[in-house]
């Protein structure tokens, strides 16, 4: 089981009650599509993906993006269960969506590049280490159910 | 996933307004990898202290951008400028080069931090690819 510091759990609930969603969901979610454009195979069936201003401006992926984040939510509510918590969620990325769970790994990068151009020097060494640490358990559990 | 005239162009803008803070951005770059990757401390044993702001660690990240800088002005044929510094981690470092995209990921928050609303998703995309190159270069003569 993870350990966390009450440090760490202060760190990621105050990153997290200072969250704009929509914001930062939408930039993390567009960066990663434009980044790493073979992520862009997942999307489909989301409209105009044809380039980077596109992306920026597609309404559906920037609810996906919230989405995404209020995902996120979940592992917030249960640090000391992540793995059980995304259990579900895993197996849908697996078995429905047939997502390669290095993409996760992807994602979780980009958002922790906008998080750290939003938070700006507050993103110290300390809060990074936290916030990639909360990043790497929800990336894990949600790759852990593949089979 | 070759560089562009853009992708060039928009690292070498970057390189420009960063190049003053080398030394403070390599230090701030490797600090946060050896705080959140704590594996890659294991190639800095023999260095007194790790903390953020030791001497070891500010001597290191001023020569590890020294080093980028010089990639820089040698984007056109990576393969060819790094083959020292390729020799050299192949044959005397021997670091594993999955930790060069480590440290890119931490050069990349950091100029997050240091160009909030410049460092858009298409010059992250350039850098990335950058450092990507890079990272190919100075891995190049491993085997």
């Amino acid at each position: 089981m993870v350990e966390w510091t009450d440090s760490e759990r202060a760190i990621i609930t105050s990153i997290f009650s200072n969250l704009d969603y929509e914001e930062i969901g939408r930039k993390s979610l567009c960066r990663c599509l434009i980044v790493y454009p073979w992520t862009q195979r997942y999307f489909g069936g989301f409209g105009n993906l044809y380039n980077a201003e596109t992306i920026l401006c597609n309404p559906l992926i920037a609810a996906h993006g919230t989405k995404i984040l209020h995902g996120l939510d979940r592992a917030l509510k249960n640090m000391d269960g992540i793995k059980n918590t995304y259990a579900e969620l895993s197996l849908l990325h697996s078995d429905k969506l047939h997502v390669d769970p290095d993409n996760f790994r992807l994602l979780a990068d980009c958002l922790t590049v906008v998080i750290a151009a939003k938070m700006g020097p507050a993103f110290t060494v300390d809060t990074q280490v936290a916030w990639q640490k909360f990043l790497s358990v929800v990336v894990s559990a949600l790759g852990r159910q593949y089979h | 996933m070759s560089l562009t005239p853009k992708d060039k162009a928009t690292v070498k803008l970057f390189w420009g307004r960063m190049s003053g803070k080398a030394e403070l951005i390599g230090a701030d770059a490797l600090s946060r990898m050896l705080a959140v990757y704590p594996q890659t401390k294991t190639y800095f044993s023999h260095w007194k202290s790790l903390s953020p702001g030791s001497p070891d660690v500010k001597k290191h990240g001023k020569t590890i951008m020294m080093g980028i800088g010089d990639a820089v002005t040698k984007m056109d044929d990576l393969e060819r400028g790094l083959l020292t510094l390729s020799e050299l981690h192949a044959f005397k470092l021997r670091v594993d080069p999955t930790n060069f995209k480590l440290l890119s990921l931490n050069i990349l928050v950091v100029m997050a931090i240091m160009f909030p609303d410049d460092f858009t998703p298409m010059a992250h995309l350039a850098v990335d690819k950058f450092l990507c190159a890079l990272a190919l270069a100075l891995s190049e003569k491993y085997r």
